[in-house]
């Protein structure tokens, strides 16, 4: 590379001054930079130089520049939320205030309630009692007509306020006595008495099914039923049919006896708005076994 | 100055040095200084405390694991997702988180408000086996959270590394960090949780989380972890300050 060449040179082909470099014969030409590229070079400039004074940008003592727009995402997000609102404003008014009895016979009051119980199911109750409602073990099926706490339309809408022995004033609570792990009953009662209420829903009759049938009444029957029907007041399910929240196999009822169950579904008046619970409701209760 | 005034800079090596001096100083300057100023926009919110010792331990598996590959704690304040998730996560609720769990990649949900959503039998059920509960889930199964003791004994060293980078932990809580671990996990039925209480607020959760009474296990260190997520905050107080803003 010969560098000494201080004289301008001008190729021959291209006819471009070249920067006087050498290599292996090789010159290099001094060609200006494209027209273009200057051109956005200096507009990213200018730009910057507005962004910083339309937006907030630089860190000053106490926060930052505010910028002469005053934009901030708060701002944008309730500007969104508001158009949200307003849209939904023709609706909320009247669902608002209405019971439920009107907004079911009302044909776009609950349309409304069933898309916005809807999207709000996915999101919230999906998790548990599946996209589509048909539970899982531990997490009650809402498609069939089988309610531990009741199907009405008040009862649902209680439940999903308050949940179920959540941490809440006006949670819907019981608890089953641990028979096995309390040493309330010896393993040979439990046994018993699991037989008996596997025939409550078509089992066969076992050699010691009156003394199940005797410890049922006695232990049992306060909270699900003399005929073991169950009792909504306290969540006591229905023994009798055919549906089981954990398994009607013998070894789970049994674990059940044994350990007790307690189901807990979370209090939702502090997560979700009262519209939403409300179109929850509707929803939930419209998805097969409402009362 | 002639486009060809870059030779002068080229071809003087000190002045060049220079140059390239300044500029670096420039964006150095413009990405370090706001990193001291930071306290002007942490909004200072009520409510937010240092993690309790067992929550510690649950957001080290949550690293461990790998969980933020999947899952982002920061919810934007944009409309769709502050429907889905809640409130727009706050700078205050992560301070002090190190190294903090935002997140880039949602494959699985936000987490950032996931504290107190499901109740603990769903979380160690959906940990155990995702499928059960959620039949599309492509989580891996993390069942074997349950039968792994979580290592408390070395939770004060934890908290004492922690305190040098600035979180609030008091002598008294490295002191008594496993104790206060452990009473944690137990629940107020069976232990007494008076001094965890003490140090860390009335609100904290404490109870047996796995279900599993006769050990604490690494799965009820991560509920514990999980079930506190976004759930320190006041809004009310947070939204004072938006107000200002």
């Amino acid at each position: 590379m010969s560098d000494d060449n201080k004289k301008k040179e001008i190729d021959d082909l291209s006819g471009v001054e070249t920067t006087g470099h050498e290599w292996d014969g090789l010159k290099e030409l001094n060609n200006p930079l494209p027209r273009w590229w200057v051109w956005i070079f200096i507009i990213t400039i200018v730009w910057s130089a507005w962004y910083f004074v339309i937006y907030p940008s630089w860190p000053v003592p106490g926060g930052a520049t505010e910028g002469a727009s005053g934009y901030t995402q708060f701002k944008e997000l309730a500007h969104n939320q508001a158009e949200i609102t307003a849209r939904q404003e023709a609706y909320l008014a009247r669902f608002e205030g209405a019971d439920f009895e009107t907004i079911l016979k009302t044909p776009d009051l609950y349309a409304f309630a069933v898309a916005g119980g809807k999207s709000a199911f996915k999101d919230n109750c999906a998790t548990c009692h599946g996209a589509g409602g048909q539970g899982a073990k531990g997490f009650p099926n809402l498609n069939d007509d089988d309610w531990l706490w009741g199907g009405s339309l008040e009862d649902i809408h209680q439940t999903i306020q308050y949940g179920i022995r959540a941490d809440n004033w006006d949670t819907r609570d019981s608890q089953m006595p641990a028979f096995g792990a309390d040493e309330l009953l010896e393993r040979s009662e439990i046994d018993a008495v699991v037989d008996y209420v596997l025939t409550l829903s078509g089992g066969k009759q076992t050699s010691s099914h009156a003394q199940g049938m005797q410890i049922f009444a006695e232990q049992c029957a306060a909270c699900h039923g003399e005929d073991g029907r169950g009792m909504r007041e306290l969540g006591a399910p229905n023994l009798t049919d055919k549906i089981w929240l954990y398994g009607g196999d013998r070894e789970t009822v049994y674990e059940t006896v044994f350990n007790a169950r307690a189901g807990l579904m979370p209090a939702w008046n502090e997560r979700l708005d009262e519209n939403t619970i409300k179109q929850l409701t509707i929803y939930l209760h419209e998805l097969g076994g409402g009362e | 100055m002639s486009w060809k005034s870059h030779e002068t800079l080229e071809k003087n090596s000190i002045l060049l040095l220079i140059g390239i001096i300044v500029v670096v100083l420039i964006g150095g300057i413009v990405e370090i200084i706001p990193l001291f100023r930071k306290e002007t926009v942490i909004e200072p919110v009520e409510g937010v405390r240092p993690y309790t010792p067992l929550e510690l331990a649950g957001y080290n598996i949550y690293i461990r694991e790998g969980c933020y590959n999947c899952h982002s704690q920061q919810i934007r304040p944009l409309r769709d997702e502050v429907v889905r998730y809640g409130h727009y996560s706050l700078a205050a609720e992560s301070m002090y988180d190190h190294p903090f769990q935002w997140g880039s990649k949602r494959t699985g949900p936000d987490l950032a408000r996931v504290g107190g959503k499901y109740s603990d039998e769903w979380q160690t059920a959906h940990l155990v086996e995702p499928r059960d509960l959620v039949p599309e889930s492509i989580m891996p199964s993390y069942e074997f959270l349950l039968k792994k003791g979580a290592k408390l004994h070395n939770l004060d060293k934890h908290l004492k590394t922690l305190r040098i980078t600035g979180v609030p932990y008091s002598d008294e809580m490295i002191e008594n960090a496993e104790k206060d671990a452990a009473a944690q996990a137990t629940g107020e039925d069976r232990a007494d949780i008076s001094g965890l209480q003490e140090r860390y607020g009335e609100n904290v959760n404490a109870r047996d989380f796995d279900g599993q009474e006769n050990m604490i296990s690494e799965m009820d260190a991560l509920v514990a972890y999980l079930q506190v997520l976004g759930t320190m905050v006041d809004f009310e107080a947070a939204q004072q300050i938006e107000g200002t803003q």
